[in-house]
């Protein structure tokens, strides 16, 4: 049937006399495999050589401080709505006299958990979050665990370290670092 | 004899109990490696030949099409990450362009051409991916090897425009979620630089190859009205005759643009559906050269800020950015009332997407035009006297995707 001027007949021509004997196909093929033993290697020794991840790459989720080492998240929940495995949860709470130095606005999470084995790395907790609060890191994955309760990142695991800040990657418009 | 089961039970005749009563039944699947996924075939077996088969679908069913009733639109982009799971970014687009298509939004040139080509690699993973398991199947590792090692670096080339290899969760509503960088370009221009060699010695190592081709010639024939009749589309219909392809019959996100053609085989076999993949490949490549060397510089976005999400340094500062993206966020956009199908030319088939709305967040009813639930159907009748091996190989040239299949 032709719905196309564009079609291209795909014309199966019968077998030679050398294609139909077995020996020289197989000797071909041993060709290749003897031709590629000599070839670079194109796999790596994980443990030891890494391989480099691109710079957009949906790692394990950080919650990031700002320059004055305050957690950024106000707890607006916009992460939580936006996730469609629903993998986050969150209680908020105000922030008080004195905490100024701790939180940056006047609410904050008081608990920040992420279910690991429901998240799927979608990326859209990042897209959805407006403080630049939540990122995917580049450059750390989340690692494997042996209980349900290693799952459940808490924020213990999940603010970043103030003193050693996460890698939060390359921003959706070209080359601009993310804020951090 | 007449093999029917069904008269057998109707007028049981003595020879005939004796010999439904003599066959073995086999299950193939849904844990079987040579079924490439979960699904299961309840085979009677009069020995080495299949007297008839009985499939059962929905092994990992997933209720895609419930769960998104309940979603707004753009979290259903990463729900169709998993249906052909081989071409992840084909469905995120196809997705994308069906919402855009309900909420009359215009994509600029350069999205679209971008779009293009990661719908081509994913069909080329797709293509690699069927056709190096098919080698698998008839006796033959090499092959599938040294190509696989191809997929890896589409995966990298997806990796730098998303952030992910296999669900990717690619673009967004009204684009892409970034420019393509140079990083991505350089990749990209790597590969089209080295994937000719490969695809060229996977080709030169199976094509005329007399043991695979005396393993696939003729075997699993359909006829193009046996295909049609029962919906195919994709690779598996044009290796029957038809060249029915909705990139040129029906195109969409600009492949009017493109010069290409349509590979068509003519008995519908195992070997011509290699065939016309082989060839799919190909003209993918082209395809990618040619976007990639007139893409154009309108932006990767459209201008829709009712539907795409501000960019970030906007969000941070001005009132007007954040009340959109508060509105994106929670799904509150406006989305009309009606229905759209939009159908687009996955790695399998015509992948179609029949969304109805209501007015509401989420979609009142959205139905995936499956191929592989498609292709399935046939399977039984396509694989009736044939011999065992056969009708693995059949069903890996079909490419079965589970995933797909169950939705
Ligand atoms: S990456 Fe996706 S699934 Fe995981 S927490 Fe974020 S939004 Fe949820
Ligand atoms: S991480 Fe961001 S989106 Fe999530 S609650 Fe905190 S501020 Fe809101």
């Amino acid at each position: 049937m032709q719905l196309s001027n564009r079609s291209k007949k795909m014309v199966v021509k019968p077998m030679t006399l050398k294609e139909r004997m077995y020996l020289p196909a197989i000797a071909a093929g041993l060709g290749i495999t003897i031709k590629h033993f000599f070839r670079k290697k194109p796999t790596i020794r994980y443990p030891e050589v890494k391989r480099e991840f691109s710079p957009v790459f949906r790692g394990l989720h950080v919650l990031k401080r700002d320059d004055l080492g305050r957690e950024r998240c106000t707890a607006c929940g916009l992460c939580a709505v936006a996730c469609p495995a629903e993998a986050i949860t969150m209680i908020s709470a105000e922030r008080k006299k004195g905490e100024e130095g701790l939180y940056r606005e006047e609410k904050y999470a008081e608990v920040y958990e992420i279910n690991m084995l429901r998240c799927i790395f979608c990326g859209l907790c990042e897209h959805a979050c407006p403080k630049a609060a939540i990122y995917l890191q580049p450059d750390v994955m989340a690692p494997a665990f042996y209980s349900r309760e290693e799952v459940i990142y808490g924020k213990d695991r999940l603010v970043e370290n103030a003193d050693k800040r996460a890698n939060a990657g390359l921003d959706r418009v070209n080359g601009v670092r993310k804020l951090s | 004899m007449d093999y029917n089961l069904a008269t057998a039970a109707a007028a049981p005749d003595k020879e005939l109990v004796h010999y439904v009563n003599e066959l073995t039944t086999i299950n193939l699947g849904p844990t079987h490696p040579a079924t490439h996924g979960v699904f299961q075939n309840v085979l009677k077996m009069d020995g080495e030949k299949i007297v008839s088969a009985d499939t059962t679908v929905g092994y990992i069913h997933r209720a895609f099409e419930k769960l998104a009733e309940h979603r707004p639109l753009y979290q259903i982009t990463p729900i169709t990450d998993r249906l052909n799971y081989c071409s992840s970014p084909i469905n995120n687009m196809g997705w994308h362009m069906t919402v855009e298509k309900l909420l009359g939004v215009q994509v600029p040139k350069r999205a679209q051409y971008i779009r293009v080509i990661m719908m081509e690699l994913a069909r080329i993973s797709d293509h690699i991916i069927c056709n190096s398991i098919l080698g698998v199947d008839t006796g033959a590792f090499t092959g599938f090897l040294y190509v696989f090692q191809m997929r890896e670096k589409i995966y990298e080339i997806y990796e730098e425009i998303c952030g992910t290899r296999l669900t990717t969760n690619m673009g967004r509503l009204g684009g892409m979620e970034r420019d393509l960088n140079e990083r991505a370009i350089t990749k990209l221009r790597a590969f089209l630089k080295e994937f000719p060699v490969v695809l060229q010695e996977f080709i030169d190592l199976f094509e005329r190859n007399r043991i695979f081709m005396d393993r696939t010639l003729g075997v699993g024939a359909i006829s193009a009205e046996m295909a049609l009749n029962y919906g195919f589309t994709g690779p598996n219909l044009r290796a029957a005759g038809v060249d029915y392809d909705v990139r040129v019959n029906e195109p969409y996100s600009s492949y009017e643009d493109f010069k290409f053609e349509i590979p068509v085989g003519t008995i519908g076999c195992t070997y011509d559906r290699f065939l016309v993949r082989n060839e799919e490949m190909w003209q993918s490549v082209s395809i990618i050269q040619q976007a990639l060397d007139n893409l154009p510089n309108d932006g990767f976005a459209a201008d829709a800020e009712h539907y795409y999400l501000p960019p970030k340094q906007e969000v941070y500062r001005s009132m007007e950015a954040l009340i959109y993206h508060f509105k994106i966020v929670m799904g509150e956009i406006d989305a009309p009332v009606g229905e759209v199908y939009h159908s687009v030319e996955g790695g399998n088939g015509e992948l179609g997407f029949y969304l109805v709305s209501d007015g509401g967040r989420a979609p009142y009813r959205l139905h995936f035009r499956r191929p592989c639930f498609i292709y399935y159907q046939a399977y039984p009748e396509m694989i009736k006297d044939m011999v065992l091996s056969d009708a693995i190989v059949l069903l890996s040239s079909m490419n079965v995707i589970a995933g797909e299949l169950d939705g």
